[in-house]
């Protein structure tokens, strides 16, 4: 296959920039990202605000039902990082393949599962998107190509190489989005995964959510060297950090890298710097991180910046704004009734999806 | 099709797993061959040489030394569609992609709730014999016959490995072959099958009536040897190959102890928590009233597998120690 790379990458007319020793120096100033590709229109940003608002307002439902112990298990909420999501989801379609991590109830809502079918599966319903058997940290919807919920930090990486690799052997022009934490790039999936698929040129957006910390080690205690895009640009795939509280800028960087990997230039990573405005998880009692410093980051929160922007621009008004809301809490009031109602799977379905043939026979002697 | 002769004629272990692999690379362009040093170098034991220049570098795929990058490339492969045959040298290496096989491989299909089916087949050496020293040596099969949701198979004979691979890429779930480094330079005259290779159930390779020798891989020529010794000397051991390690066929070695009454084990694998473990655990479970004599089990020491020869020799399970342990049962 190494043969072939040369050729593969200069072989498209409309191909970026190419990457390597030159440009391995990653545009890795945070706020900068790549120039815009047109500004989105007001329909255009009143999507993405409902996007956002729907993730937000579906965690605190479910910080609210964890307290009232309908739902269990580790859950770890994305609130404070929507605009990473909703704005990369924006540059996929429904033919491209999503990876996700066991923070991903907001890469799930935004690749379009119903929040329905999110809710039951935190209820560890029947009807829930992964039949009651993942919860929170595997929610998985193989119809729309999303391929969850990995509670092994990293271990979605080198399966996101293989979707991406089975498009590239079949000449399918999809695109194999992985998403990932600054915790996972410390992992060796991270380097075997960015190697291979530079390597092999295949159709990846490596897509790490920098928030700062791998639970309660920060980003300076878990890298020798913080500067993320840079590292992943030494594999020689380009790379380049973006602001991940601004949903436009996600967009516009997303968009980008895609038409890039749809152009055939291979992989290509995105370092998001983001930051979660709650605990790594409803268990953690958050210690290791100072007031100040989620303040500084709350007052950067992306839905509360894209509001403001819209309506400086006269784009929305309260009474718009409310309707967005009332649409999106009748939504999750629906699902939250839905899971009530819903079923479990019978006990006697324990050995069910085993093996591909029902409950695995393993005979007795 | 068939432009190789392949059946009723003299052949090695290594030629029947070549053979079925460019079968499998011919009928089905969803296959393909991945591993470390697969294509230009032919495999590390020989194993696919010559199939890059037949099947080009796309199908018969060089991967860098990254055991979990391409085994977990694998299995997204498989789930999108392909086919993939993915070869790692040692099962001693497997260890780096056993995060891959046990928490994606094995597990995607029930944690989504069916709808992740992973139709994959990982191939790796196994065992020791050929002082190799402790980490190119071990036995690990009975590890991955602990995982749930994972077919586990160990072709002893030419005819399994040449005829296992097309039903294990036919299952719509995750298959391990184990192929046992001793057994490539086996050779003999394949014979044509009757019948697909079944997947499911162990086989009889030595009918008799005084003993069962339950074993599988490596060890069925030592329990063969050994059965040849006890028949010289008026004892008429059966001799069952396990092959499918999971799901185990508990069900042949409960009818085979039923007819004998007496069983011995022979595992490569260390005594503790091994196979061996297991399949006393369920004679036990189910055959005791059946058992004229405690089973017995011939397992390697408990030793990481040394170097020198007479060490290595020591510590694995070898046609004498079988016959012991025969003996014990049957005095
Ligand atoms: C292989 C592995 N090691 C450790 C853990 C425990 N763990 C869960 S989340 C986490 C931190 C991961 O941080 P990061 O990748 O930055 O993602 P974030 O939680 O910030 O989204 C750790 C250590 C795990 N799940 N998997």
């Amino acid at each position: 296959m190494s043969a072939a790379r040369p050729t593969t990458r200069t072989g498209k007319d409309s191909a970026p920039p190419k990457p390597g020793r030159k440009t391995a120096t990653a545009e890795r100033k945070a706020d900068t990202g790549p120039p815009p590709v047109g500004r989105p229109d007001v329909r255009r940003r009143t999507d993405l605000l409902t996007a956002m608002l729907r993730i937000r307002r579906f965690e605190e439902r479910c910080v609210e039902l964890y307290s009232a112990a309908k739902i269990r298990g580790f859950v770890h909420l994305y609130i404070g990082e929507e605009a990473v999501a909703v704005g990369v989801n924006e540059a996929l379609t429904p033919e491209d393949a999503v990876v996700s991590t066991y923070r991903e109830h907001g890469h799930a809502l935004a690749r379009g599962l119903t929040a329905e079918a999110v809710m039951a599966e935190m209820y560890g319903k029947a009807t829930g998107c992964s039949g009651g058997r993942g919860g929170s940290m595997h929610l998985f919807d193989a119809s729309r190509r999303f391929y969850g919920g990995s509670a092994i930090v990293a271990g979605g990486l080198p399966l996101a190489a293989g979707l991406a690799l089975a498009d590239r052997m079949r000449g399918m022009p999809r695109v194999t989005c992985c998403f990932f934490g600054d915790g996972a790039f410390a992992e060796g999936e991270f380097h075997e995964t960015a190697n291979l698929a530079a390597l092999w040129n295949l159709p990846l957006l490596l897509v790490c959510e920098n928030n700062l910390y791998a639970m309660g080690t920060a980003l300076t205690r878990e890298h020798a060297q913080t500067d993320l895009a840079m590292r992943a640009a030494s594999y020689g795939m380009p790379a380049w950090a973006v602001d991940g509280m601004d949903v436009d800028a996600v967009e516009q960087s997303a968009r980008r890298a895609v038409e890039g990997i749809r152009a055939g230039t291979g992989p290509h990573f995105l370092e998001l710097r983001t930051y979660r405005f709650r605990a790594h998880s409803m268990y953690d009692p958050d210690r290791y991180r100072k007031k100040a410093e989620i303040e500084e980051w709350k007052s950067r929160d992306p839905i509360d910046r894209l509001t403001h922007l819209m309506r400086d621009n006269g784009e929305l008004d309260d009474s718009e704004l409310t309707r967005i809301e009332q649409r999106i809490t009748d939504e999750i009031d629906r699902a939250v009734d839905a899971a009530e109602q819903a079923p479990e799977e019978p006990v006697e379905d324990l050995l069910r999806h085993v093996t591909s043939t029902s409950a695995e026979e393993v005979s007795r002697p | 099709m068939n432009a190789v002769a392949t059946e009723g004629t003299k052949t090695t272990y290594r030629e029947a797993m070549r053979e079925a692999l460019r079968e499998a690379l011919r009928s089905d362009d969803r296959v393909f061959l991945m591993g470390e040093d697969v294509g230009r170098y032919g495999g590390c034991f020989g194993v696919s040489l010559g199939l890059l220049e037949e099947f080009g570098p796309d199908r018969v795929r060089d991967t860098p030394l990254s055991e979990s990058a391409f085994v977990g490339a694998g299995i997204g492969a498989a789930l999108a569609g392909m086919r993939p045959v993915v070869e790692i040298m040692t099962v001693n290496f497997s260890l780096l992609a056993l995060d891959q096989l046990l928490n994606n491989a094995a597990t995607l299909l029930h944690m989504s709730g069916g709808q992740l089916p992973v139709p994959l087949v990982i191939r790796m050496t196994t065992g020791a014999g050929r002082q190799l020293a402790a980490q190119h040596s071990h036995s690990l099969e009975g590890f991955y016959a602990h995982i749930p949701g994972i077919r586990v198979l160990a072709p002893a004979t030419l005819e399994d490995a040449r005829h296992m691979l097309a039903p294990a890429l036919a299952d719509p779930d995750p298959v391990v072959v184990f192929e046992h480094g001793s057994l490539y330079n086996a050779s003999g005259e394949l014979l044509p099958p009757t019948a697909p290779v079944d997947l499911d159930h162990a086989a009889i390779r030595r009918p008799g009536t005084d003993i069962s020798l339950i074993t599988y891989g490596g060890s069925l020529p030592k329990a063969r040897a050994a059965a040849d010794e006890l028949a010289a000397e008026g004892i008429d051991a059966e001799v069952i190959d396990l092959r499918t390690l999971r799901p185990l066929d508990g069900a042949t070695v409960t009818a085979s102890v039923a007819r004998t009454h007496r069983a011995v084990i022979v595992d490569e694998a260390w005594r503790t928590g091994s196979l061996a473990a297991e399949v006393s655990a369920r004679i036990a479970e189910e055959s005791f009233y059946d058992l004229d004599a405690p089973v017995e089990r011939v397992c390697s020491a408990e030793v990481p597998i040394p170097y020198a020869r007479q060490l290595e020799e020591a510590a694995l399970p070898q046609t004498a120690d079988i016959v012991a342990a025969a003996h014990r049962a049957v005095d």
